[in-house]
């Protein structure tokens, strides 16, 4: 069974948000998602400075399996992206919701976050795949 | 209802998560293939192969049948066991499926054949046995573990009695002995070393706890493909089929053309493909940079005469040995030295090279 913290917000797409502070979300890809991928093998990041519009593709997560595009949850800038991916991509089937984690962006409407799922839901949208 | 191997217990016992491979409930991975792929690389790591087909032929007429079926020529078999690669040929000169022959003496063979193609080649064997004075039987009752890597002899020589070892002691590649419970084959899908170990389902559970016990480490099908891709071996279905020419999918050196008056199925439709000249060939790709090659992806290059030319990949993944990734590719003979392949959208530039990137744990390129 995978783990799906009950503190984070979700995309039906299975990315993660956690509010930071300051209007600032980090955002990574669920445990069940990289379950689903495999062993990760490159995650291609978008670059600090760059925007998005909640919904458009922003990163590439390339596992053994197959390249699976990302979703950027919200609208806004990425402040800052996991480096740590660049050598270890594995992080992400590890440790999704933590050291796993992609991107941080600074949303342009916080109040996007109230539209995401909550766990149980998101828990459910899983169960119905 | 997917069938299962005599070891779907012993995989659910490793942790192995299941998937439908043609039918059957198989391993994909214990966890990590990228682990599992290295173990075979660097240690010992062995495969439930139980889902494949073992097919014994037998009879006066057994030599003589097989020289028709296959485009390889059983007669090079001389000495009990020896075994041999080759692909079994529709007449329009179609890979039907590929299979490794074990000869055991003139009157008996031994076919192993892959399972996704079971039920074909099954019927295309019965069909072309029927004008020949042979028993075809298909033995369900046996399964087959891989035992691969550096260390699989010397680890599975741990599970075998003094008579097995002494059989296998020295023997070379694509050879089989037979002993006690074992048929014990040195060939294998991985570029490694190793053993591949025909036994009866009945005592399959023991040898793979055995085998645990050695301390060689359950791999799933996942591992299996980056470790034969590497490799640069076909896998049947996605590298050649029965609408690919053996001779565009690198198996022109299982082809017997001598004698020349042996008839084997699919030898005149091969003959004017190779007259035709325009046959593609198999190559291998190298991606340096990020991203992974994968099945189905456009391959497309500029030839010497200014002319834009286009293949296709026919897999390709993610070479966890060499860190960046690899494909098998079908192209226009007059490919180079570089190509380009198209990958989400964009073109990115690949090397060139022959198929095969991997052998005992060594770059080959």
């Amino acid at each position: 069974m995978s783990n799906i913290p009950a503190e984070l917000k979700y995309a039906s797409s299975h990315e993660w948000v956690r509010e930071e502070g300051n209007g600032i979300y980090t955002v990574g890809i669920t445990d069940h998602a990289q379950e689903l991928l495999g062993d990760m093998v490159f995650v291609d990041l978008p670059d600090v400075g760059d925007t998005f519009d909640a919904g458009e593709d922003v990163a590439v997560a390339e596992s053994v399996k197959a390249a699976s595009d990302i979703y950027s949850p919200l609208t806004g800038e990425i402040v800052e992206v996991n480096e740590e991916l660049e050598d270890s991509p594995e992080l992400v089937n590890s440790d999704a919701f933590n050291d796993g984690w992609l991107f941080k962006i600074k949303a342009d409407e916080p109040s996007e976050v109230d539209n995401m799922l909550d766990a149980e839901a998101y828990e459910a949208s899983i169960d119905e795949d | 209802m997917a069938e299962q191997t005599v070891l779907f217990a012993k995989h659910i016992e490793a942790g192995a998560k299941m998937v439908d491979f043609h039918g059957w409930e198989m391993p994909i991975n214990y966890g990590s293939q990228i682990e599992e792929h290295h173990a075979v690389r660097q240690d010992a790591g062995m495969f439930d192969v139980s889902h494949m087909t073992v097919v014994d032929i037998k009879g006066v007429e057994a030599k003589a049948f097989l020289q028709k079926l296959l485009a390889n020529d059983v007669a090079k078999l001389k000495v009990a066991g020896k075994a041999m690669y080759g692909g079994m040929l529709n007449e329009e000169g179609g890979v039907i499926d590929d299979l490794i022959t074990y000869f055991l003496n003139d009157d008996y063979y031994r076919l192993v054949v892959n399972s996704a193609t079971r039920v074909k080649d099954m019927a295309w064997i019965n069909k072309q046995a029927a004008s020949f004075d042979v028993v075809v039987t298909e033995l369900p009752e046996l399964a087959m573990i891989a035992v691969q890597g550096p260390n699989a002899k010397a680890k599975a020589a741990s599970v075998f009695n003094a008579e097995q070892n002494a059989l296998v002691d020295g023997i070379k590649p694509f050879f089989a002995v037979e002993s006690g419970d074992f048929f014990i084959a040195t060939t294998g899908y991985t570029g490694e070393d190793g053993y591949e170990i025909i036994v009866h389902n009945d005592k399959a559970a023991d040898l793979w706890q055995a085998l645990l016990d050695a301390d060689v480490k359950p791999c799933g099908l996942g591992a299996r493909d980056t470790l034969r891709l590497e490799a640069g071996m076909n896998l049947y279905g996605l590298d050649m089929d029965e609408e690919v020419s053996p001779l565009a999918a690198n198996m022109a050196w299982t082809i017997a053309w001598e004698p020349s008056e042996r008839d084997f199925i699919g030898r005149s439709a091969l003959l004017e493909q190779k007259a035709s000249g325009t046959l593609p060939k198999q190559v291998g790709l190298i991606l340096e940079a990020k991203g992974v090659l994968r099945h189905g992806q456009k391959v497309v290059f500029t030839d010497s005469e200014g002319a834009q030319q286009e293949g296709v990949i026919t897999s390709g993944t993610f070479s966890p040995t060499l860190g960046h990734s690899v494909a098998i590719a079908r192209v226009p003979r007059s490919i180079g030295v570089v190509a380009q392949v198209e990958m989400r959208k964009k073109f990115v530039d690949v090397k060139v090279v022959k198929s095969g990137f991997v052998r005992n744990g060594k770059k080959t390129f």
